[in-house]
């Protein structure tokens, strides 16, 4: 019993992490049908800002409100990668897909190499508070408290992210966006501002999953990004491209049956069944749980 | 932007002038027999002592030399292979690297682990990349556009896992699997015999390129193209394009894992690196930066980027580079950041890549010289 809760909860854990990157691809490609091969490098930039920020930023520190202040800069660092990259490299490409694809893959190769310049290839320790490295005693399983805290950040994301669009002007565009682009565009909206708005909330998000996920490993390392950006893929493939809700469920389907598997299976065997999934779902669901239909 | 000055570029004018038809210069007449100059050059090539230095380290027929030239031709037929699906059949496939992987590490399990000869193992790894590819491709058909890239790559990452576990110990896993020796003819074995693995890379480019050119020119090969133009046109026109697709996919997966057998003669062994959705990845920057769908285009990227790959490194090491002061040098040093910043502004100035080079310069050339586009 005590396993069970450990893997369900060390589960959530990694599907929060899978969440985190995946809801801003999903919103990145639902409304500018932009397949975003940088967003693994937007967890990086968050990663590094906030382990740089905990070391030298006066103010931050590993522990306590310092540890706040670097993670809020992490973000930020993030964010404001996410809107640079699309201000000044996707924009000019807008309705050439594949133009677009290209340049994400270019930029994700020559930064995460810059990222490996600048701070050496290997990983490095990351500085985390005291109580993050300690377990907490749930129903009798131990649970790394990294782990929580990342369940508990995803969900605020989730609601976060749920809330603004639903209530507000900018993700009522982002909403209508998604499902015509064509139509919020003929009705005088420019769908640009909320393209650039989508880019900030997923490089925001990335940027926390980046800071949160080394604090879960107590390292960072240049290629993080790249190895969690495949099965985010795969998160926003099962749960249908555009949709937030479908990018949780998937997260969490993808992160119990990885975590499940892998404990009472052979090593590795989660990630295969894990890609078993998305070919099952692929073959009877195209369009993903949540996503609307797939056209050509 | 590239798109403002097109129009001038793409309308065909009613009646061309006798002064703007194109005159075969001194140069132009050769162009059609380019091709042949540079397979003799490199029929030649290891006959010769030449030292170039800075661009290889030791004479050109020197073994070091003649390996990096091999991985290149390599490359360059894996790039045309590529080619036939990103540049000819618009599919953007993430997996290529599995087929590949499959050549190279069916090669090298069926010569060390199963102890059979290399004329044995390399068409059973070949064929076995084959059917792979089609298998695989059947399923991920299904899927158009991006989600059928997503698919790939999916796939590709299950190799990749499957090599790096080692499951039942049979890829030696993160170290790799050396190849056993034993299995081979005398003539690929030791130092001394790297030409005769320079001759068998060079021969595989040559296979695939005809094979992409033959294909190309097929009628297959026009539906490909209607199929990337307008794959809805093709279907109404009664063709299945499911069917020719997976042809396409089946067949470059082919290739691919007969380039896995030829790399891993030249390196000896197999290493997990190239089980990764990097090795796909560079793949398309060697296309896109030769030109996609050209003849020569994905050739040339593909040679040049592995030659640049490997020399970057020592460029990034040297002296020039060192001076430079660190927030250069640094980056400098990681061929892989120079070669993604070259890639990216490939997508946005030079989109056609190496190949639209020429027709570029020739038209700046044009316009450079005076009185010669009265009516431009």
């Amino acid at each position: 019993m005590d396993a069970i809760i450990l893997l369900t909860l060390t589960g959530l854990g990694l599907a929060a992490l899978y969440f985190l990157v995946a809801s801003g691809l999903s919103l990145v490609f639902g409304l500018a049908d932009v397949l975003n091969f940088a967003h693994g490098l937007f967890l990086g930039v968050g990663a590094y800002a906030t382990w740089w920020a905990a070391g030298n930023l006066p103010g931050a520190g590993p522990d306590g409100l310092g540890f706040v202040v670097a993670v809020a800069f992490g973000v930020a660092a993030g964010t404001l990668m996410a809107v640079l990259v699309e201000l000044v490299l996707i924009r000019p490409l807008y309705s050439r897909t594949i133009e677009q694809v290209l340049v994400t893959v270019g930029l994700s190769l020559a930064g995460v190499a810059l990222l490996q310049a600048t701070w050496g290839a290997d990983a490095r320790p990351f500085p985390r508070p005291a109580w993050t490295r300690e377990v907490t005693s749930i129903f009798g399983a131990q649970v790394p408290n990294g782990g929580l805290l990342l369940i508990v950040a995803a969900t605020l994301v989730l609601g976060a992210i749920l809330a603004f669009l639903r209530w507000t002007r900018y993700g009522l565009i982002i909403r209508a966006g998604v499902e015509n682009r064509e139509m919020v565009t003929a009705l005088g909206i420019d769908v640009r501002k909320a393209f650039t708005l989508v880019f900030a909330i997923g490089g925001a998000a990335a940027a926390l999953a980046g800071a949160l996920g080394s604090v879960y490993f107590g390292t960072v390392s240049p290629q993080q990004g790249g190895s969690l950006l495949i099965f985010a893929f795969i998160v926003v493939v099962i749960g249908g491209m555009g949709s937030v809700v479908g990018s949780a469920y998937a997260a969490v389907a993808v992160g119990l049956l990885q975590q499940f598997v892998n404990y009472y299976g052979t090593s590795g065997l989660g990630d295969i069944c894990v890609v078993a999934l998305l070919a099952v779902v692929l073959l009877l669901r195209p369009q993903g749980i949540a996503g609307k239909a797939v056209t050509a | 932007m590239t798109e403002v000055k097109s129009p001038e570029v793409s309308a065909p004018p009613a009646a061309v002038p006798d002064e703007l038809t194109e005159q075969p210069g001194r140069w132009g007449r050769l162009r059609p027999f380019l091709p042949l100059v540079a397979l003799v050059v490199a029929l030649i090539l290891p006959y010769s002592t030449l030292h170039l230095p800075g661009i290889f380290e030791g004479a050109l027929n020197s073994p070091g030399t003649l390996q990096l030239l091999a991985v290149c031709l390599v490359f360059g037929g894996l790039a045309a292979g590529y080619d036939l699906l990103f540049g000819r059949t618009g599919m953007l496939s993430f997996g290529h690297a599995l087929y590949f992987a499959a050549g190279v590490y069916g090669t090298d399990i069926l010569i060390t682990r199963a102890g059979l000869p290399l004329w044995q193992a390399a068409p059973l790894a070949i064929v076995g990349g084959t059917i792979l590819a089609g298998l695989l491709g059947a399923v991920a058909l299904r899927t158009v556009g991006i989600a059928f890239a997503m698919v790939t790559l999916a796939f590709a990452q299950v190799g990749a896992i499957l090599v790096a576990r080692d499951f039942g110990g049979l890829t030696g896993g993160e170290e790799g699997l050396p190849l056993d020796v034993a299995g081979l003819p005398d003539g690929l074995v030791g130092v001394t015999n790297t030409v005769n693995l320079y001759w068998l890379a060079l021969a595989y480019l040559v296979v695939v390129v005809f094979v992409v050119h033959r294909v190309s020119g097929s009628p297959t090969g026009r539906v490909l193209a209607g199929l990337r133009d307008d794959e809805r046109r093709i279907g109404v026109l009664g063709l299945d394009p499911y069917r020719f697709k997976l042809v396409a996919f089946t067949l470059a997966g082919g290739l691919a894992s007969a380039g896995g057998v030829v790399y891993c003669l030249i390196v000896g062994g197999a290493s997990p690196h190239i089980t990764s959705s990097e090795l796909t990845l560079s793949l398309l920057v060697m296309v896109v930066l030769g030109g996609p769908g050209t003849r020569w285009g994905p050739v040339l990227g593909g040679i040049l980027y592995m030659y640049l790959d490997h020399r970057l490194v020592s460029f990034g090491t040297s002296d020039a580079v060192n001076a430079l002061p660190a927030f250069l040098s640094r980056p400098l040093s990681q061929p892989l950041f120079v070669l993604g910043t070259v890639f990216i502004l490939a997508v946005y100035f030079f989109p056609g890549g190496l190949a639209s080079l020429a027709p570029r310069l020739a038209l700046l050339r044009d316009s450079l010289r005076p009185g010669s586009r009265q009516q431009g």
